[in-house]
């Protein structure tokens, strides 16, 4: 009995604290960030579709078609395909086909490539409305004008 | 407050009727179905029917080799997703006889307790926003936003995470994450005091919670149900004191055990786990050695035939993995014992000849995350 | 132009006005509670409809209005829709009675505190209507918590008003404020030589107004109805905002009630320059307690809700009421 009327002004008590707490916010910043008007930075590590690197020197793919990827993906996102050039030790990338439906960004590809050729975008804005526009063709990706012959 | 027991059993009554608490809740559960038989007010059997999230990981895990499997285990429950991550790495190199570098057991337990301490902000702010204060979910998620910003600049997810490897981690940290952390962990403390008298100590919380959906020892033992609901009833239970697994065992920290056995209870041991995490975070960080993140691992994994399992304490509860390989590159059976089945079976009998808006309090308190319970 | 002074047409504006008051201020407190819960949770608010949001109301009465008027088959036709238009009619007026200045009252009766409380019930009345009306079954569950929530919060106003009333003598609202003239310790409020509880008897007033308003943390009669329904389930559209309405107006009511009964109305803190700016001061002071009280604590169950009245506030201001009588018996 006694204790049932202790926690009346306890129990007010505990709620007066609260209101102080939630007025103290009230005064303090806004700490959320007006997306899209301002966006936030990307950290390096981002995990976004994967892209294909290329060299800094050539501009040429870094891929050799090795289809280490391929057999990695847990989710069968990748299709890769290539042809030997004459002249090359190594086969060059024809095809890099990416379904971004499946993948699920293990990083498994990224790993696992001999050449470190595949690497994260940054790229987050990936809302679209048709399936297709995320089927990606990654060598259609690569910049336009240092695209292998 | 009514106790359940004073309530006569009405089941065969024609007056009771089912109401559907259906897949889609407007408070976050996720995609649970609990058929609810009441009379009136009263709750006489809340059957759960699982099974709207059901993805097969387990199958999955018979048709992907062992590398292939690691994101799978951050989607089963994706609030504690390197907990997750840490049984399923753990169980192969415990059956392959990999060694890991100590940098990486010291940060692999670092980015788990952040993890836990991010996954028990979400349970405890979406439990008060269905209690029907809406403020601390915001509060929660800024310091949540911290954790994650942390963990984004290492591993680069903000929630399902795939950053253990076996043998160690995809990548190291840098002095950022670290200088980071220490900062996040001095300004945490006073936030969780800050909890404690906005809502812990608030009487209309405690009038909530206090006394509300009892879930005695006997209960928990009967069902198996192990983490916050098993400390909550006063059982001192946590996987990393009693099969101590990585290198806990080198740290000094608590387990808060509570014998009440109420909503409450369950309420005061996840905040008070948190504030162990900082400690253990702490001691890691300062303990922190130099050296290699990635041990050596044959470049085709293939696991000696055998049974194998390994238990962590996930921020739900126990969660085991247990492999059975044949020594083929795929697992031949990839069993999960997750810790949300187990103390979702307890609640048919917890709740019976409850109120309803204390039947839902106590589902609350479970802290069931629903692909955990049907993987 | 002499019948301009006269007193139907002065009432008529008068009434006009109010009901002006009570739509503007219905639609813009919605804004201000939303922003008000934005800055309380750390973020902006509604700021996308008009610069900072101010036309944020517009929308959302644009919107109500271009909803479909659905009357569901089998309901109560008349009571169905007479149930908003009950909601919203006492609350406008009351606040005829409500002096806002000096001169700015609508009519000034000489029992014009009874006749608040008198029309206040009808409020409670016009939900249990709402919820019998739309013939499904736990909208009517949920009207009658509210009609037993609202009964019971009653009770523990009614005792703190008498208790006030032992110490203003009269009824007349306006009467009340002209005699909390002079610095601010001679509002009601303060007045702890007459009854030392006098700011007990304000606290409780103030629950009681939250209570009778069904605002947070005794809103459970319309937020259980995230899972079962809630009173006003059925009415779409218009229907749904004039109750949403009427909620502001009631609040708007409660509050102005509480600044002329305790806070002083529209006399200033210290004597000079009383008007209604001061009452508007002070009304809106109050209106930012009621959404500080909302956005910082969870909803309290329905049975605490109801020990809270009969157990605790009814004591303590049956205790207050006979402490107030010994005072002015004794001094």
């Amino acid at each position: 009995m006694k204790a049932s009327i202790l926690d009346v002004p306890r129990g007010f008590w505990s709620l007066l604290v609260g209101m102080r707490i939630t007025l103290t916010q009230f005064f303090k910043p806004v700490i959320t960030v007006p997306y899209p008007h301002k966006t936030l930075p990307i950290p390096a590590r981002y995990r976004g579709p994967i892209e294909l690197t290329t060299d800094p020197a050539t501009g040429k793919a870094l891929c050799i078609a090795c289809k280490l990827c391929e057999r990695a993906c847990p989710s069968d996102c990748i299709l890769v395909d290539g042809v030997k050039l004459e002249g090359e030790k190594k086969k060059s990338v024809t095809e890099f086909k990416f379904d971004f439906t499946k993948c699920s960004l293990c990083g498994a590809c990224v790993e696992v490539c001999p050449c470190d050729a595949i690497r994260f975008s940054k790229n987050y804005n990936l809302a679209s409305t048709s399936r297709e526009d995320y089927l990606f063709d990654l060598v259609a990706r690569l910049p336009a004008e240092k695209k292998q012959p | 407050m009514i106790a359940p027991t004073d309530i006569p059993d009405r089941t065969n009554l024609q007056e009771t009727f089912v109401l559907n608490l259906g897949p889609q809740h407007p408070a976050a559960h996720g995609v649970l179905r609990i058929k609810m038989t009441m009379d009136g007010e009263y709750v006489t059997r809340a059957e759960p029917i699982p099974g709207y999230i059901h993805r097969m990981h387990e199958k999955m895990g018979e048709n992907r080799t062992w590398a292939q499997f690691l994101p799978n285990t951050g989607r089963v429950d994706y609030l504690s997703a390197l907990h997750y991550n840490h049984a399923f790495v753990g169980v192969v190199e415990r059956a392959a006889r990999i060694e890991v570098p100590p940098r990486a057991e010291f940060i692999r337990v670092i980015t788990s307790e952040l993890n836990r301490i991010s996954s028990h902000l979400v349970w405890w702010s979406a439990y008060l926003v269905d209690l029907g204060g809406f403020t601390p979910l915001l509060y929660a998620f800024d310091d949540r936003e911290k954790i994650l910003d942390l963990l984004e600049a290492v591993t680069g997810s903000r929630l399902t995470y795939c950053y253990f490897r076996f043998g160690g981690l995809c990548n190291d940290i840098d002095d950022v994450f670290i200088t980071g952390t220490r900062a996040f962990v001095t300004q945490m403390r006073p936030r969780l005091k800050m909890y404690r008298d906005l809502v812990t100590d608030n009487i209309i919380l405690r009038k909530r919670l206090e006394g509300i959906g009892p879930i005695s020892a006997e209960l928990c033992r009967k069902y198996g149900a192990t983490g916050p609901v098993l400390r909550g009833a006063g059982i001192a239970y946590d996987v990393r004191k009693v099969e101590p697994y990585s290198v806990y065992s080198q740290f000094d920290f608590q387990i808060p055990v509570f014998p009440e056995g109420d909503a409450m209870a369950r309420y005061r041991v996840r905040m008070a786990e948190m504030e162990q995490s900082l400690r253990i975070i702490e001691q890691a960080l300062d303990k922190l050695p130099a050296g290699p993140v990635m041990g050596k691992v044959p470049r085709v994994l293939k696991l000696p035939a055998g049974d194998y399992c390994y238990a962590v304490e996930a921020a739900r509860g126990r969660h085991m993995v247990r492999v059975v390989s044949d020594n083929k590159e795929i697992p031949y059976r990839v069993k999960l014992r997750t810790p949300s089945f187990s103390n979702l079976s307890l609640y048919q009998e917890a709740s019976k000849g409850m109120i309803l808006p204390d039947a839902l309090a106590l589902l609350g308190s479970l802290d069931l995350v629903i692909p955990d319970i049907d993987r | 132009m002499s019948f301009l002074t006269a007193e139907p047409v002065r009432l008529l504006l008068a009434l006009v006005c109010i009901m002006a008051f009570v739509g503007l201020n219905a639609a813009y407190l919605v804004l201000a509670e939303r922003k008000g819960a934005g800055r309380f949770q750390r973020r902006p608010g509604p700021n996308e409809a008009g610069y900072g949001g101010w036309l944020q109301p517009v929308a959302d009465v644009a919107k109500l209005l271009s909803k479909q008027l659905i009357v569901p088959p089998g309901t109560d036709t008349i009571l169905f829709r007479l149930a908003p238009l009950m909601v919203i009619s006492p609350a406008m007026m009351c606040l005829a009675v409500i002096p806002f200045s000096q001169t700015l009252v609508a009519r000034n009766i000489n029992v014009g505190l009874l006749m608040v409380f008198s029309f206040g019930s009808i409020n409670v009345m016009a939900i249990m209507l709402s919820g019998w009306a739309s013939r499904n079954k736990y909208a009517i569950i949920s009207a009658a918590r509210v009609v037993s929530q609202n009964v019971a919060y009653e009770i523990p106003m009614l005792l703190v008003v008498i208790t006030l009333l032992m110490v203003t003598g009269t009824m007349n609202l306006s009467e009340i404020v002209r005699q909390q003239a002079g610095w601010f310790w001679h509002w009601n409020l303060f007045k702890v030589w007459v009854n030392p509880l006098m700011p007990v008897t304000f606290v409780i007033f103030f629950i009681c107004m939250l209570a009778e308003t069904n605002r947070a943390p005794f809103d459970m009669a319309e937020a259980e109805s995230e899972l079962v329904a809630g009173a006003f389930t059925e009415y779409a559209g218009m229907g749904f905002g004039v109750f949403f309405m009427a909620e502001y107006a009631n609040i708007v009511l409660g509050c102005s009630l509480g600044t002329v009964l305790f806070l002083g109305g529209w006399q200033s803190p210290f004597g000079l320059w009383s008007g209604v700016v001061w009452f508007l001061l002070k009304l809106y002071a109050l209106i930012f307690t009621v959404i500080w009280v909302r956005w910082t604590f969870p909803r309290t169950q329905f049975y605490n809700l109801l020990n809270l009245s009969w157990k605790i506030l009814i004591p303590i201001s049956l205790f207050t009421l006979l402490l107030s009588s010994a005072m002015i018996k004794l001094f």
